[in-house]
């Protein structure tokens, strides 16, 4: 960190001495390489503006220029924490545009593959969150736990995080019986370890004083900056694309949405918390309704070309609102692919959100919002 | 409030054509004079279309002029829309540049699609980060690709791009990129 004396002209102690203090583009609070450019006012932050950029690999320029089975494994190295869900995202536009059936077992498997996908990034945060604030241990079991989900995945899909498992029309390979029984197993193992977590970390009060209280968003601020995912149903909004606009067979699914009015870290930190276990659930369902048949459709072009207009297919990733929009001119090649991505939407209002705290405060917020930089820089 | 999908797509109506001819505000395109002199290049046929959301992915299409897209985004935000995202696409063989609004419901399963097109020598346009604050990087990151300008925005500073970078990768005629 690098401190130097300015006079920030505009701010709210206009004329009294504030300093820019640099947070990153190396600092572990931000996971990653974003810089947040702080002015602050002793201990105060009267403005925060982050500086992003630093890895931006320009995905949606690489979509121009290959097709779309070639551009599939890009979309898993956006959110490389969430990639089941990025890759769902992009094979679901191609689907929804060339008008592909996907078989039953392959849209149970992705409800199955996502949500294992889905617990292993919310366990990074969890153990990341706590890391943030102090507490070094949780980060130890958390990472236990998401190494068994890893191996399930590597098992089916050959990658331990960035996956290409779902291809046009349905999956890249069927799941195997290890599979399955080690599925099961987990969702067995996981539930007892999600109450210990309730136990250990959830009700321990140096956390909670930490989170009660801090970072208020509300839900007009989530609405009017776009926020998505935990972000808004931790300030009471129960905005979930699986349940809003459902895709895949999550309609034929039972499970809730947590939501917490609360507005600060804790709501945040609770939904996720919260959705581990509706993941669970999930999963559970999927596995025991696992129809028999083709893990992927009989009919599927050789060469994918999109009919010319226009499409757009969003997914609930971990982090919220994931789409894709892919304008064709019918060619092999996309004319255009738009990512849209939750952390960027997510990390927009942090600027207002920020305004006034203090900073080891802003730095819980900051976890809070469960920011991959590679998601806002793509 | 929960929005139908048909006030919406009469509120739209009631937004268009473009300005030019307000005498005919109560129609949508369908007058056969107000297609003759709409100055937005889009084809008026295609200005406010209620389209299936299960082929498409979204159940409103409206194009509107440039000089609209702040009326369309506060009539959206009356009605508990989000900021979803904001993009563009370079029709180079055509000259021109479109930019593209999407909007998504908290609650209803409704997503909007907003769009319009600008010459693509004098990209142009009114910010929406007024309306939305949320659009301020949406806007800011379609000027770094494609150097489309928003005005009245408070920073048009490159957000991903290097800092001092003065090329707009995602136009067409770009010739950077391997």
């Amino acid at each position: 960190m690098q401190l130097e004396t300015i006079k920030a002209p505009g701010s709210p102690t206009e004329g009294q001495e504030t300093f820019v203090l640099n947070l990153g583009p190396q600092h572990p609070a931000t996971h990653g390489v974003l810089r947040v450019k702080l002015t602050m006012d002793g201990e105060y932050i009267t403005r925060a503006e982050p500086v992003c950029g630093y890895i931006h690999r320009m995905h949606e320029k690489m979509g121009e220029n290959r097709t779309y089975a070639q551009f599939l494994p890009n979309t898993s190295r956006i959110d490389y924490l969430s990639a089941m869900h990025y890759t769902h995202a992009f094979v679901g536009v191609v689907e929804r545009a060339v008008g592909i059936e996907v078989p039953p077992r392959a849209e149970y498997v992705r409800v199955i593959t996502s949500e294992l996908n889905r617990i292993a990034s919310h366990l990074v945060w969890f153990g990341a969150f706590l890391l943030d604030l102090g507490g070094f241990t949780p980060l130890l079991y958390a990472f236990d736990d998401r190494e068994k989900i890893l191996d399930l995945l590597e098992g089916i899909t050959g990658a331990r995080l960035t996956y290409c498992y779902y291809r046009f029309g349905g999956l890249y390979n069927d799941v195997d019986e290890a599979f399955l029984t080690g599925t099961r197993e987990f969702v067995t193992y996981m539930r007892p370890r999600l109450d210990m977590y309730r136990e250990l970390v959830t009700g321990n009060v140096i956390l909670r004083k930490r989170l009660e209280g801090i970072g208020p968003i509300s839900a007009k601020t989530c609405r009017k900056y776009g926020a998505t995912g935990p972000v808004i149903r931790g300030s009471g909004v129960a905005h979930d694309v699986r349940k809003v606009m459902p895709y895949s067979v999550y309609s034929d699914l039972d499970f809730d949405i947590p939501v917490f009015p609360e507005c600060d870290c804790m709501a945040r930190y609770l939904v996720r918390m919260e959705e581990m276990a509706q993941s669970l659930r999930l999963i559970e369902q999927a596995l025991a309704r696992l129809p028999a048949g083709p893990f992927v459709a009989a009919k599927v072009p050789r060469v994918i070309k999109l009919p010319p207009g226009d499409y757009y297919y969003a997914v609930e990733a971990a982090r919220g609102r994931f789409a894709v929009r892919v304008v064709s001119d019918g060619k092999e090649i996309p004319y255009r692919v738009k990512l849209r991505t939750p952390s960027f939407a997510n990390l927009t209002l942090f600027e207002e959100a920020s305004r006034g705290m203090m900073l080891p405060d802003a730095l819980a917020l900051l976890g809070s919002l469960d920011l991959v930089i590679p998601d806002i820089d793509r | 409030m929960i929005p139908s999908l048909d006030e919406l797509h009469a509120a739209f109506k009631r937004l268009l054509p473009p300005a030019v001819s307000p005498a005919q505000a109560g129609d949508c395109g369908g007058a056969p004079t107000a297609e003759g002199t709409a100055p937005t290049p889009a084809p008026a046929a295609a200005l406010c279309q209620i389209v299936d959301p299960k082929a498409k992915g979204y159940h409103l299409d409206a194009t509107v002029a440039p000089d609209q897209v702040v009326a369309a985004a506060e009539l959206l935000d009356q009605r508990g829309f989000a900021i979803d995202t904001i993009t563009g696409v370079d029709w180079m063989a055509a000259r021109q540049m479109e930019i593209v609004y999407d909007f998504f419901h908290l609650t209803a399963p409704l997503q909007v699609v907003v769009r319009t097109r600008v010459p693509r020598d004098k990209p142009e346009l009114p910010t929406i980060s007024k309306v939305f604050p949320g659009a301020n990087w949406h806007e800011r990151e379609t000027h770094d690709f494609f150097g489309i300008r928003f005005l009245g925005h408070p920073d048009l500073s490159p957000l991903l791009l290097p800092e001092d970078a003065t090329y707009h990768p995602l136009r067409k005629d770009f010739a950077g990129a391997a």
